[in-house]
Protein backbone atom coordinates (compact mmCIF):
# COMPACT_ATOMS: atom_id res chain seq x y z
CA UNK A 1 0.00 0.00 0.00
CA UNK A 2 2.78 2.34 1.06
CA UNK A 3 4.87 1.54 -2.00
CA UNK A 4 1.84 2.20 -4.20
CA UNK A 5 1.49 5.66 -2.66
CA UNK A 6 5.14 6.38 -3.20
CA UNK A 7 4.87 5.21 -6.79
CA UNK A 8 1.84 7.46 -7.37
CA UNK A 9 3.66 10.38 -5.79
CA UNK A 10 6.72 9.70 -7.92
CA UNK A 11 4.66 9.53 -11.10
CA UNK A 12 2.89 12.75 -10.10
CA UNK A 13 6.22 14.48 -9.47
CA UNK A 14 7.70 13.29 -12.77
CA UNK A 15 4.66 14.50 -14.71
CA UNK A 16 4.67 17.82 -12.87
CA UNK A 17 8.36 18.43 -13.52
CA UNK A 18 8.11 17.48 -17.15
CA UNK A 19 5.22 19.93 -17.55
CA UNK A 20 7.21 22.63 -15.80
CA UNK A 21 10.11 21.92 -18.16
CA UNK A 22 7.75 22.29 -21.10
CA UNK A 23 6.36 25.54 -19.80
CA UNK A 24 9.82 27.02 -19.29
CA UNK A 25 11.60 25.71 -22.41
CA UNK A 26 12.41 28.69 -24.62
CA UNK A 27 11.87 28.70 -28.37
CA UNK A 28 15.18 29.62 -30.06
CA UNK A 29 13.64 32.44 -32.11
CA UNK A 30 12.08 33.98 -29.01
CA UNK A 31 15.40 33.58 -27.20
CA UNK A 32 17.23 35.42 -30.01
CA UNK A 33 14.68 38.22 -30.23
CA UNK A 34 14.78 38.69 -26.47
CA UNK A 35 18.61 38.68 -26.44
CA UNK A 36 18.67 41.20 -29.27
CA UNK A 37 16.17 43.41 -27.46
CA UNK A 38 18.31 43.31 -24.33
CA UNK A 39 21.44 44.17 -26.33
CA UNK A 40 19.57 46.94 -28.10
CA UNK A 41 18.52 48.41 -24.76
CA UNK A 42 22.13 48.18 -23.53
CA UNK A 43 23.26 50.10 -26.62
CA UNK A 44 20.88 52.95 -25.94
CA UNK A 45 22.69 56.26 -26.16
CA UNK A 46 21.68 57.21 -22.63
CA UNK A 47 24.54 54.96 -21.42
CA UNK A 48 28.24 55.79 -21.63
CA UNK A 49 30.49 53.54 -23.71
CA UNK A 50 31.86 51.88 -20.54
CA UNK A 51 28.34 51.20 -19.26
CA UNK A 52 27.36 49.75 -22.62
CA UNK A 53 30.36 47.42 -22.57
CA UNK A 54 29.58 46.22 -19.04
CA UNK A 55 25.96 45.52 -19.92
CA UNK A 56 26.90 43.71 -23.14
CA UNK A 57 29.42 41.54 -21.30
CA UNK A 58 26.75 40.50 -18.78
CA UNK A 59 24.35 39.60 -21.60
CA UNK A 60 27.06 37.62 -23.44
CA UNK A 61 27.96 35.61 -20.33
CA UNK A 62 24.32 34.56 -19.99
CA UNK A 63 23.46 33.87 -23.59
CA UNK A 64 26.63 32.74 -25.39
CA UNK A 65 28.34 29.37 -24.98
CA UNK A 66 31.77 30.97 -24.58
CA UNK A 67 33.48 27.80 -23.39
CA UNK A 68 32.10 25.75 -26.30
CA UNK A 69 33.12 28.35 -28.86
CA UNK A 70 36.56 28.52 -27.25
CA UNK A 71 37.19 24.83 -27.75
CA UNK A 72 35.76 24.90 -31.25
CA UNK A 73 38.09 27.71 -32.28
CA UNK A 74 41.13 25.73 -31.10
CA UNK A 75 40.40 23.21 -33.85
CA UNK A 76 42.52 20.06 -33.82
CA UNK A 77 45.02 21.67 -31.41
CA UNK A 78 42.57 21.07 -28.55
CA UNK A 79 43.36 17.35 -28.72
CA UNK A 80 46.99 17.82 -27.77
CA UNK A 81 46.84 20.19 -24.83
CA UNK A 82 47.05 19.37 -21.13
CA UNK A 83 44.27 20.00 -18.63
CA UNK A 84 46.19 22.97 -17.24
CA UNK A 85 46.54 24.45 -20.71
CA UNK A 86 42.82 23.87 -21.29
CA UNK A 87 42.01 25.76 -18.12
CA UNK A 88 44.37 28.60 -18.98
CA UNK A 89 43.00 28.78 -22.51
CA UNK A 90 39.41 28.78 -21.21
CA UNK A 91 40.16 31.83 -19.03
CA UNK A 92 42.07 33.68 -21.74
CA UNK A 93 39.46 32.97 -24.39
CA UNK A 94 36.60 34.18 -22.19
CA UNK A 95 38.34 37.50 -21.56
CA UNK A 96 39.28 37.81 -25.24
CA UNK A 97 35.75 36.97 -26.38
CA UNK A 98 34.05 39.40 -24.02
CA UNK A 99 36.45 42.18 -25.00
CA UNK A 100 36.03 41.77 -28.75
CA UNK A 101 32.31 41.00 -28.58
CA UNK A 102 31.46 44.09 -26.55
CA UNK A 103 33.89 46.27 -28.50
CA UNK A 104 32.35 45.17 -31.81
CA UNK A 105 28.81 45.88 -30.67
CA UNK A 106 29.48 49.05 -28.67
CA UNK A 107 30.14 50.89 -31.95
CA UNK A 108 26.50 50.52 -32.94
CA UNK A 109 23.68 52.53 -31.48
CA UNK A 110 20.19 51.07 -31.36
CA UNK A 111 20.67 48.35 -33.99
CA UNK A 112 17.29 47.09 -35.13
CA UNK A 113 17.21 43.33 -35.64
CA UNK A 114 14.10 41.45 -36.73
CA UNK A 115 13.88 37.70 -36.35
CA UNK A 116 12.26 36.32 -39.50
CA UNK A 117 12.44 32.52 -39.35
CA UNK A 118 13.98 29.46 -37.72
CA UNK A 119 15.00 25.99 -38.82
CA UNK A 120 15.75 23.05 -36.56
CA UNK A 121 18.91 21.32 -37.80
CA UNK A 122 18.86 18.51 -35.23
CA UNK A 123 18.22 18.00 -31.50
CA UNK A 124 21.26 20.11 -30.61
CA UNK A 125 20.98 22.98 -33.06
CA UNK A 126 18.43 25.39 -34.46
CA UNK A 127 19.26 28.16 -36.90
CA UNK A 128 17.45 31.43 -36.31
CA UNK A 129 17.34 33.83 -39.24
CA UNK A 130 17.17 37.56 -38.74
CA UNK A 131 17.87 40.82 -40.53
CA UNK A 132 19.69 43.89 -39.34
CA UNK A 133 17.44 46.62 -40.68
CA UNK A 134 19.07 49.00 -43.21
CA UNK A 135 20.11 52.50 -42.19
CA UNK A 136 21.39 55.52 -44.14
CA UNK A 137 24.94 54.22 -43.68
CA UNK A 138 24.52 50.59 -44.63
CA UNK A 139 22.19 48.22 -46.48
CA UNK A 140 20.09 45.50 -44.84
CA UNK A 141 22.27 42.69 -43.46
CA UNK A 142 21.30 39.04 -42.94
CA UNK A 143 22.32 37.76 -39.52
CA UNK A 144 21.81 34.07 -38.72
CA UNK A 145 22.22 32.60 -35.27
CA UNK A 146 23.36 29.08 -34.53
CA UNK A 147 21.58 28.18 -31.31
CA UNK A 148 22.68 25.26 -29.17
CA UNK A 149 19.49 23.67 -27.89
CA UNK A 150 20.71 20.56 -26.09
CA UNK A 151 19.17 22.01 -22.95
CA UNK A 152 15.93 23.58 -24.25
CA UNK A 153 15.49 25.50 -21.00
CA UNK A 154 18.78 27.24 -21.51
CA UNK A 155 19.51 27.80 -25.21
CA UNK A 156 22.90 29.31 -26.00
CA UNK A 157 24.39 31.13 -28.98
CA UNK A 158 27.24 29.24 -30.64
CA UNK A 159 27.79 31.20 -33.83
CA UNK A 160 26.73 34.32 -35.68
CA UNK A 161 26.66 34.09 -39.45
CA UNK A 162 26.63 37.49 -41.07
CA UNK A 163 25.73 37.45 -44.77
CA UNK A 164 26.89 33.84 -44.86
CA UNK A 165 30.20 34.48 -43.08
CA UNK A 166 30.66 32.55 -39.87
CA UNK A 167 32.32 34.52 -37.08
CA UNK A 168 33.35 31.35 -35.27
CA UNK A 169 34.95 29.83 -38.38
CA UNK A 170 36.81 33.10 -39.00
CA UNK A 171 38.02 33.07 -35.40
CA UNK A 172 39.13 29.45 -35.67
CA UNK A 173 41.13 30.19 -38.84
CA UNK A 174 42.71 33.26 -37.26
CA UNK A 175 43.85 31.25 -34.22
CA UNK A 176 45.11 28.45 -36.45
CA UNK A 177 47.14 30.97 -38.47
CA UNK A 178 48.76 32.33 -35.30
CA UNK A 179 49.68 28.82 -34.08
CA UNK A 180 50.97 27.72 -37.50
CA UNK A 181 53.00 30.90 -37.83
CA UNK A 182 54.79 29.88 -34.63
CA UNK A 183 55.67 26.31 -35.64
CA UNK A 184 52.57 24.82 -34.03
CA UNK A 185 53.35 26.23 -30.60
CA UNK A 186 50.04 26.81 -28.81
CA UNK A 187 51.79 28.95 -26.20
CA UNK A 188 52.23 31.57 -28.93
CA UNK A 189 48.44 31.83 -29.13
CA UNK A 190 48.24 32.18 -25.35
CA UNK A 191 50.83 35.00 -25.43
CA UNK A 192 49.01 36.79 -28.25
CA UNK A 193 45.71 36.47 -26.37
CA UNK A 194 47.32 37.78 -23.18
CA UNK A 195 48.78 40.73 -25.07
CA UNK A 196 45.44 41.49 -26.76
CA UNK A 197 43.32 41.50 -23.60
CA UNK A 198 45.66 43.80 -21.67
CA UNK B 1 50.05 38.59 -78.97
CA UNK B 2 48.26 39.97 -75.89
CA UNK B 3 45.47 37.42 -76.39
CA UNK B 4 47.93 34.54 -76.73
CA UNK B 5 49.65 35.58 -73.51
CA UNK B 6 46.37 35.81 -71.62
CA UNK B 7 45.15 32.49 -73.04
CA UNK B 8 48.39 30.78 -72.01
CA UNK B 9 48.13 32.29 -68.53
CA UNK B 10 44.54 31.08 -68.15
CA UNK B 11 45.41 27.58 -69.35
CA UNK B 12 48.27 27.41 -66.86
CA UNK B 13 46.20 28.77 -63.99
CA UNK B 14 43.25 26.47 -64.65
CA UNK B 15 45.56 23.47 -64.93
CA UNK B 16 47.10 24.26 -61.56
CA UNK B 17 43.67 24.88 -60.03
CA UNK B 18 42.25 21.57 -61.20
CA UNK B 19 44.94 19.69 -59.34
CA UNK B 20 44.35 21.73 -56.21
CA UNK B 21 41.12 19.91 -55.32
CA UNK B 22 37.55 21.01 -55.68
CA UNK B 23 35.36 23.16 -53.53
CA UNK B 24 32.53 23.43 -55.99
CA UNK B 25 30.64 20.69 -54.22
CA UNK B 26 30.80 21.11 -50.55
CA UNK B 27 28.09 19.46 -48.53
CA UNK B 28 27.07 19.44 -44.91
CA UNK B 29 28.79 16.16 -44.21
CA UNK B 30 32.14 17.19 -45.68
CA UNK B 31 34.83 19.25 -44.08
CA UNK B 32 35.10 22.71 -45.61
CA UNK B 33 37.79 22.56 -48.28
CA UNK B 34 40.97 24.28 -47.17
CA UNK B 35 42.37 26.77 -49.65
CA UNK B 36 46.16 26.69 -49.46
CA UNK B 37 48.07 29.90 -48.87
CA UNK B 38 51.05 28.82 -50.99
CA UNK B 39 52.63 32.28 -51.17
CA UNK B 40 51.89 33.43 -47.63
CA UNK B 41 55.08 35.47 -47.20
CA UNK B 42 54.55 37.38 -50.42
CA UNK B 43 50.80 37.65 -49.76
CA UNK B 44 51.38 39.17 -46.33
CA UNK B 45 53.81 41.70 -47.84
CA UNK B 46 51.26 42.65 -50.53
CA UNK B 47 48.56 42.83 -47.88
CA UNK B 48 50.68 45.32 -45.91
CA UNK B 49 51.24 47.35 -49.05
CA UNK B 50 47.48 47.36 -49.72
CA UNK B 51 46.79 48.42 -46.14
CA UNK B 52 49.14 51.37 -46.63
CA UNK B 53 47.48 52.33 -49.91
CA UNK B 54 44.07 51.99 -48.28
CA UNK B 55 45.03 54.20 -45.38
CA UNK B 56 46.52 56.95 -47.52
CA UNK B 57 44.36 56.85 -50.64
CA UNK B 58 41.27 54.63 -50.72
CA UNK B 59 39.87 55.13 -47.25
CA UNK B 60 39.99 58.95 -47.39
CA UNK B 61 38.35 58.87 -50.83
CA UNK B 62 35.70 56.43 -49.56
CA UNK B 63 35.05 58.72 -46.58
CA UNK B 64 34.59 61.65 -48.96
CA UNK B 65 32.32 59.56 -51.17
CA UNK B 66 30.18 58.74 -48.12
CA UNK B 67 29.50 62.46 -47.69
CA UNK B 68 27.68 62.60 -51.03
CA UNK B 69 23.88 62.66 -50.80
CA UNK B 70 22.33 59.22 -50.29
CA UNK B 71 20.45 59.52 -53.58
CA UNK B 72 23.70 60.07 -55.51
CA UNK B 73 25.45 57.13 -53.85
CA UNK B 74 22.39 54.92 -54.23
CA UNK B 75 22.07 55.79 -57.92
CA UNK B 76 25.78 55.14 -58.54
CA UNK B 77 25.62 51.85 -56.73
CA UNK B 78 22.52 50.81 -58.70
CA UNK B 79 24.19 51.71 -62.01
CA UNK B 80 27.30 49.66 -61.12
CA UNK B 81 25.19 46.67 -60.11
CA UNK B 82 23.24 47.01 -63.35
CA UNK B 83 26.48 46.92 -65.37
CA UNK B 84 27.53 43.76 -63.53
CA UNK B 85 24.48 42.02 -65.07
CA UNK B 86 26.45 41.94 -68.31
CA UNK B 87 28.86 39.48 -66.69
CA UNK B 88 26.21 37.73 -64.61
CA UNK B 89 23.99 36.73 -67.56
CA UNK B 90 26.65 34.76 -69.53
CA UNK B 91 27.69 33.09 -66.28
CA UNK B 92 24.09 32.14 -65.49
CA UNK B 93 24.03 30.42 -68.89
CA UNK B 94 27.41 28.71 -68.36
CA UNK B 95 26.12 27.35 -65.06
CA UNK B 96 22.94 26.06 -66.71
CA UNK B 97 20.75 28.61 -64.91
CA UNK B 98 18.73 29.59 -67.97
CA UNK B 99 15.74 30.93 -66.07
CA UNK B 100 17.96 33.23 -64.03
CA UNK B 101 19.71 34.32 -67.23
CA UNK B 102 16.34 35.29 -68.69
CA UNK B 103 15.25 37.17 -65.56
CA UNK B 104 18.59 39.01 -65.34
CA UNK B 105 18.44 39.96 -69.02
CA UNK B 106 14.98 41.47 -68.57
CA UNK B 107 16.19 43.14 -65.34
CA UNK B 108 19.08 44.74 -67.25
CA UNK B 109 16.79 45.88 -70.07
CA UNK B 110 14.24 47.40 -67.68
CA UNK B 111 16.79 49.12 -65.45
CA UNK B 112 18.84 50.45 -68.36
CA UNK B 113 15.82 51.95 -70.11
CA UNK B 114 13.09 52.77 -67.60
CA UNK B 115 15.66 53.02 -64.80
CA UNK B 116 17.79 55.53 -66.80
CA UNK B 117 21.09 53.68 -67.34
CA UNK B 118 20.54 51.69 -64.16
CA UNK B 119 20.41 54.68 -61.80
CA UNK B 120 17.06 53.40 -60.51
CA UNK B 121 16.41 49.78 -59.64
CA UNK B 122 13.00 49.63 -61.27
CA UNK B 123 13.13 45.83 -61.41
CA UNK B 124 13.22 45.66 -57.62
CA UNK B 125 10.10 47.79 -57.44
CA UNK B 126 8.50 45.35 -59.90
CA UNK B 127 9.27 42.53 -57.43
CA UNK B 128 11.92 40.76 -59.50
CA UNK B 129 13.71 38.03 -57.53
CA UNK B 130 16.74 39.14 -55.50
CA UNK B 131 19.74 39.76 -57.77
CA UNK B 132 22.80 37.52 -57.28
CA UNK B 133 26.02 38.55 -58.99
CA UNK B 134 27.89 35.85 -60.89
CA UNK B 135 31.36 35.88 -62.40
CA UNK B 136 33.67 33.50 -64.24
CA UNK B 137 35.50 32.50 -61.05
CA UNK B 138 32.17 31.33 -59.62
CA UNK B 139 31.37 29.47 -62.82
CA UNK B 140 34.72 27.62 -62.69
CA UNK B 141 33.91 26.74 -59.06
CA UNK B 142 30.43 25.54 -60.03
CA UNK B 143 32.08 23.33 -62.66
CA UNK B 144 34.13 21.69 -59.93
CA UNK B 145 37.42 23.48 -60.52
CA UNK B 146 39.29 24.02 -57.25
CA UNK B 147 40.21 27.42 -55.91
CA UNK B 148 43.95 26.84 -56.23
CA UNK B 149 46.22 28.90 -54.03
CA UNK B 150 45.08 32.02 -52.21
CA UNK B 151 46.68 35.17 -53.58
CA UNK B 152 46.68 38.81 -52.56
CA UNK B 153 46.93 41.15 -55.53
CA UNK B 154 48.39 44.64 -55.29
CA UNK B 155 45.53 47.16 -55.05
CA UNK B 156 42.86 44.60 -56.04
CA UNK B 157 43.18 42.58 -52.81
CA UNK B 158 42.30 38.96 -52.02
CA UNK B 159 41.73 36.39 -54.74
CA UNK B 160 42.57 32.81 -55.66
CA UNK B 161 44.23 31.40 -58.74
CA UNK B 162 40.79 30.36 -60.01
CA UNK B 163 39.16 33.73 -59.36
CA UNK B 164 42.09 35.56 -60.93
CA UNK B 165 41.74 33.36 -63.99
CA UNK B 166 38.04 34.28 -64.06
CA UNK B 167 38.99 37.96 -64.08
CA UNK B 168 41.22 37.38 -67.12
CA UNK B 169 38.24 35.90 -68.96
CA UNK B 170 36.56 39.32 -68.68
CA UNK B 171 39.45 40.80 -70.67
CA UNK B 172 39.25 38.02 -73.24
CA UNK B 173 35.76 38.93 -74.34
CA UNK B 174 33.77 37.67 -71.35
CA UNK B 175 32.69 41.14 -70.29
CA UNK B 176 30.49 42.82 -72.91
CA UNK B 177 31.01 46.22 -71.25
CA UNK B 178 34.81 45.84 -71.61
CA UNK B 179 34.42 44.74 -75.23
CA UNK B 180 32.25 47.68 -76.18
CA UNK B 181 34.46 50.13 -74.25
CA UNK B 182 37.75 49.00 -75.73
CA UNK B 183 36.81 47.69 -79.18
CA UNK B 184 33.52 49.43 -79.82
CA UNK B 185 33.50 52.27 -82.28
CA UNK B 186 31.50 54.91 -80.48
CA UNK B 187 32.08 58.30 -78.95
CA UNK B 188 30.56 57.57 -75.53
CA UNK B 189 32.60 54.62 -74.28
CA UNK B 190 36.36 54.22 -73.99
CA UNK B 191 39.16 52.34 -72.18
CA UNK B 192 39.45 55.10 -69.64
CA UNK B 193 35.71 55.10 -68.90
CA UNK B 194 35.92 51.34 -68.28
CA UNK B 195 38.79 51.86 -65.86
CA UNK B 196 36.96 54.70 -64.11
CA UNK B 197 33.93 52.43 -63.66
CA UNK B 198 36.12 49.77 -62.06
CA UNK B 199 37.74 52.32 -59.73
CA UNK B 200 34.30 53.63 -58.79
CA UNK B 201 33.17 50.07 -57.99
CA UNK B 202 36.13 49.76 -55.60
CA UNK B 203 35.33 53.07 -53.90
CA UNK B 204 31.64 52.16 -53.63
CA UNK B 205 32.56 48.83 -51.98
CA UNK B 206 35.03 50.49 -49.60
CA UNK B 207 32.51 53.20 -48.66
CA UNK B 208 29.84 50.61 -47.89
CA UNK B 209 32.24 48.72 -45.63
CA UNK B 210 34.05 51.53 -43.82
CA UNK B 211 32.83 50.66 -40.34
CA UNK B 212 32.91 46.88 -40.71
CA UNK B 213 36.50 46.78 -42.03
CA UNK B 214 37.71 49.15 -39.30
CA UNK B 215 35.93 47.05 -36.70
CA UNK B 216 37.41 43.82 -38.05
CA UNK B 217 40.93 45.26 -38.03
CA UNK B 218 40.55 46.62 -34.51
CA UNK B 219 39.34 43.29 -33.16
CA UNK B 220 41.68 40.96 -35.02
CA UNK B 221 44.92 39.60 -33.64
CA UNK B 222 45.89 38.53 -37.17
CA UNK B 223 43.99 40.80 -39.56
CA UNK B 224 45.50 39.11 -42.62
CA UNK B 225 44.17 35.68 -41.51
CA UNK B 226 40.72 37.11 -40.76
CA UNK B 227 40.43 38.73 -44.20
CA UNK B 228 41.64 35.51 -45.88
CA UNK B 229 39.04 33.45 -44.00
CA UNK B 230 36.22 35.85 -44.84
CA UNK B 231 37.18 36.04 -48.53
CA UNK B 232 37.30 32.25 -48.87
CA UNK B 233 33.99 31.76 -47.03
CA UNK B 234 32.34 34.40 -49.19
CA UNK B 235 33.50 32.81 -52.43
CA UNK B 236 32.50 29.30 -51.31
CA UNK B 237 29.04 30.52 -50.46
CA UNK B 238 28.63 32.41 -53.74
CA UNK B 239 29.68 29.36 -55.76
CA UNK B 240 27.06 27.19 -54.08
CA UNK B 241 24.24 29.67 -54.70
CA UNK B 242 22.30 27.95 -51.96
CA UNK B 243 21.29 28.68 -48.42
CA UNK B 244 24.69 29.71 -47.08
CA UNK B 245 23.86 29.14 -43.45
CA UNK B 246 23.07 25.49 -43.86
CA UNK B 247 25.86 24.79 -46.31
CA UNK B 248 28.70 26.09 -44.16
CA UNK B 249 27.62 24.02 -41.20
CA UNK B 250 30.25 21.37 -40.86
CA UNK B 251 29.15 19.46 -37.78
CA UNK B 252 32.28 17.40 -37.16
CA UNK B 253 34.11 19.77 -34.82
CA UNK B 254 30.99 20.60 -32.84
CA UNK B 255 30.23 16.89 -32.41
CA UNK B 256 33.74 16.34 -31.06
CA UNK B 257 33.18 19.07 -28.50
CA UNK B 258 29.90 17.40 -27.46
CA UNK B 259 31.72 14.21 -26.63
CA UNK B 260 34.45 15.89 -24.56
Amino acid sequence: MFSKKILTLLIFLIISFSNIAKVYSIEPNIFVQSTVNRASEALNNKFSKEEKILKLKAIAKETVDIAGIGFYTLGSYRKNITDDQKKEYGNLFEQYFLKTFSSRLAEYSNPEIEVVDKKKLNENYTMVYSILVATEQRPEIKVDWRIYTKNPDNPLIRDLIIEGLSLVRTQKEEFSSIIQGNDGDINALFSTLREFIK
Amino acid sequence: MKKILITSLISFMLASSVSAGTDGENSLSKKPVVVKDCFEGLNRATFSLNKGLDKTIFKPIAKGYRKLPTAVRGGTSNALVNLSSLITVPNNILQGEFKKAGINTVRFAVNTTVGILGLFDVAEKMNFPEYEKEDYGQTFGAWGIGAGCYVVLPVLGPSTVRDLTGSFVNLLGGDPYYNVSTHGNNEYLSDSLYMKTKVLSGIDFRAKNLASIDNLEKNSMDFYASVRSLYIQDRQQKIKNSNPTIEIMYEGDWEEIESQ
